[in-house]
């Protein structure tokens, strides 16, 4: 989907945000005063952030948002959100409209380092997935020669689709459909045996079915797209206040805290938990936040397990495996460096 | 002299009358007339039943969640479930009170204008209702709270956008109308290159460029709001059309007009707004509601600047993993709203054009 004039205005917002990005640079003390946090998120996108029937948003990303709202000001609800397209975000975050962009966002080298960004962290580990119908018995993507795949057309997803057959010495039909809408209803029409999309997408693709168990996710992931909190350069006190507000939730996981047991939690004997909760030391102080902006964030809006679970996991209609947002003790990628 | 009976007035031949004369007139008139009526006919048999049954009768309406959509028809249940976020977005529960009183205080303005005849008090009072109207809105006086615009949504904000766009793209449309029918050479050229500019890019351009490209040119720390940016952009883009248009009506009148006007000594101002532009709005006023009804309909483009109105609404509330896969249903409602505004529009139009027609009466 990229086009010659993408690029260039890729490249114009490239040079007039990193000209940009050094003035505004102490971002802390103009949330504190203006008394909420700007955040840029999605304009929909299941379980990444949406919209409830009262106009209440919810999300994973949503969560990385109200986290930074519970360390920095105390209060997970005072949080001003600004939804954003995937053009206009890097502007919104240069110009200054939002101070942080929790918007399903992949990590690349070139927007790390060409755009004035700074990654702060991954709170999604995506990659490109398959479904299939659980008729043709198929348990491995690498069992998929000959198969007719649905596919968004002018993707990343095509291609990274090419490159995986190729490499595997496999054919496949492709059927290429406009929207995840008309792909679902091919799918389901029988146009195809397998979908392709990131399996994040798959998973609210399946709910669309007539039929959500007659269909399975493949285990099998094709494409890296690491999905997390950015922040502008040049604000490193902020940038580390956004990567430890997110490695909180991390690191609560870790250490069991939940936002049920926090406050038990407090007489803990454990060191770790002890640090991560501002009963010892002064961590957050540190950071220029309040000695007890972890336990914010846990008590307000839980540690990353209870919201991977609430928003995208086994607790949603999603219902998406822990896979590689595991805790690294458990066989994932999720890690948070030591509190000390 | 020869004497003529008078012969009673009598009834049409039973051939030329009747539904059976109107159908074969009408329906069956030729082969090919009889051709493309079965073919029409076999179209609506096609569409129509099968929509009843989705729309009606294998429909659920009954419930509040996910579960009670059981039938193979349309949910409705996810309609009325997300109403209020069709009809206010994020506007906030207790203040959407604030919202009613606006719509009930324009049809009260409506009613005033039928009574009221001096148009300078016309203005006055029109003027005065759209600073009542963001008063109530947008809050921040008098006691009422702030309700930001990025918790503005749904058909209120479409309404916002089309209102702000139509009045205010009016007198700047008028302006530059007047502008290129000017005689002074930098007035005319600056009014014909601003019209040629913005006829010639589309609004999703205007619209991108006041989301992503203005915000860059601002010096650091100032923030425009992202609907004002959208509302100017609209309200520039729409001035463009107004004032084509309204030139047209203006070379409509007779030079005639003109000529008199100046015979009396009329200054220019008094010239334009009391003779020319009462006759040229008259003959411009369908093609104005067109473009008015057009705007209405193009409002739908903020939904790629990341505004929820009544169209991205629908994207939004389909996003909510509780309630995936229902944005059909979501469309079709949609496009009924969308519909009863721009035909209520339309027969507006129509009954000004009545109104206005003085020359046929």
């Amino acid at each position: 989907m990229k086009s010659k004039i993408a690029k260039i205005s890729m490249a114009a917002i490239a040079v007039i945000g990193l000209s940009a990005s050094v003035a505004n640079a102490d971002t802390l003390s103009d949330t504190k005063a203006q008394g909420y946090l700007k955040c840029g998120i999605n304009s929909g996108l299941p379980g990444f952030a949406s919209a409830d029937s009262k106009g209440n948003w919810s999300g994973i990303d949503i969560s990385v948002c109200r986290a930074v709202a519970a360390a920095v000001l105390g209060d997970a609800s005072k949080v001003k959100f600004t939804s954003l397209n995937a053009k206009e975000r890097f502007t919104a975050l240069q110009s200054g409209e939002i101070d942080l962009l929790s918007r399903n966002t992949t990590w690349t080298e070139t927007r790390d380092s060409s755009l004035g960004l700074n990654f702060a962290g991954v709170n999604f580990y995506d990659g490109q997935g398959f479904m299939v119908h659980k008729s043709i018995g198929v348990k491995n993507a690498k069992e998929l020669n000959g198969a007719a795949v649905c596919v968004q057309s002018g993707t990343t997803t095509e291609l990274n689709l090419a490159d995986y057959f190729r490499k595997n010495g496999m054919k496949y039909k492709l059927v290429a459909y406009d929207s995840n809408d008309q792909v679902v209803k091919g799918y389901e029409s029988g146009r195809c045996d397998v979908i392709t999309s990131d399996s994040s997408q798959l998973y609210s693709l399946r709910i669309k079915l007539k039929n959500p168990n007659g269909s399975m996710v493949l285990p099998n992931i094709i494409s890296k797209e690491p999905l997390g909190p950015v922040v502008r350069q040049g604000d490193d006190k902020w940038f580390n206040i956004v990567k430890w507000s997110y490695a909180a939730m991390v690191a609560a996981e870790e250490a069991g805290i939940t936002s049920k047991n926090v406050d038990s939690m407090l007489k803990s004997n454990n060191p770790t938990v002890k640090r991560i909760l501002g009963v010892e030391g002064k961590l957050g102080e540190n950071l220029g936040l309040s000695k007890n902006f972890a336990y914010n964030i846990i008590k307000q809006v839980g540690n990353y397990g209870e919201v991977f679970d609430r928003t995208v996991g086994m607790n949603s209609p999603l219902k998406i495996k822990r896979g590689l947002n595991a805790l690294w003790t458990k066989g994932g990628l999720q890690y948070s460096p030591p509190f000390r | 002299m020869a004497v003529y009976d008078k012969i009673e007035t009598r009834e049409a031949p039973s051939s030329s009358k009747g539904a059976l004369h109107w159908l074969r007139e009408n329906l069956f008139s030729t082969p090919l007339n009889s051709a493309m009526t079965l073919f029409g006919i076999a179209i609506l048999f096609w569409i129509i039943p099968p929509f009843i049954n989705w729309a009606i009768i294998n429909a659920n309406f009954a419930g509040s969640t996910r579960a009670d959509c059981t039938g193979d028809g349309a949910c409705w249940v996810f309609v009325k479930e997300k109403m209020s976020m069709f009809m206010y977005g994020f506007y906030p529960e207790a203040d959407r009170w604030r919202v009613n009183l606006a719509y009930a205080l324009f049809f009260v303005v409506i009613a005033a204008f039928k009574l009221l005849r001096k148009s300078g008090l016309k203005i006055a009072i029109a003027t005065m209702y759209f600073i009542v109207a963001f008063i109530l809105i947008r809050g921040g006086f008098f006691g009422l709270d702030m309700v930001e615009t990025n918790k503005w949504g749904g058909l209120m904000l479409t309404i916002v956008i089309s209102a702000v766009g139509i009045v205010g793209s009016f007198p700047i449309g008028i302006l530059f109308a007047f502008g290129r029918a000017s005689n002074l050479p930098i007035i005319k050229s600056v009014s014909v290159t601003y019209i040629e500019f913005i006829r010639g890019v589309p609004l999703i351009t205007i619209l991108f460029m006041s989301s992503v490209i203005l915000p860059l040119f601002f010096p650091e720390g100032v923030q425009f709001d992202k609907l004002l940016r959208a509302l100017i952009g609209i309200t520039f883009f729409q001035a463009a059309y107004i004032a084509e248009i309204i030139r047209g009506g203006l070379q409509a009148v007779s030079k005639g007009q003109y000529e008199a006007a100046d015979a009396v000594g009329l200054s220019y101002w008094q010239k334009m707004l009391l003779v020319i532009l009462p006759q040229a709005l008259k003959v411009a006023i369908p093609n104005l509601v067109g473009s008015f009804i057009a705007l209405f309909q193009d409002t739908t483009l903020v939904l790629i600047i990341g505004l929820f109105d009544l169209l991205a609404m629908v994207q939004l509330t389909g996003s909510d993993s509780h309630w995936l896969g229902f944005e059909t249903e979501g469309y079709v409602f949609v496009t009924i709203i969308f519909w009863v505004f721009c035909y209520s529009m339309s027969v507006y139009s129509k009954s000004l054009e009545k109104r206005f027609n003085t020359n046929l009466k």
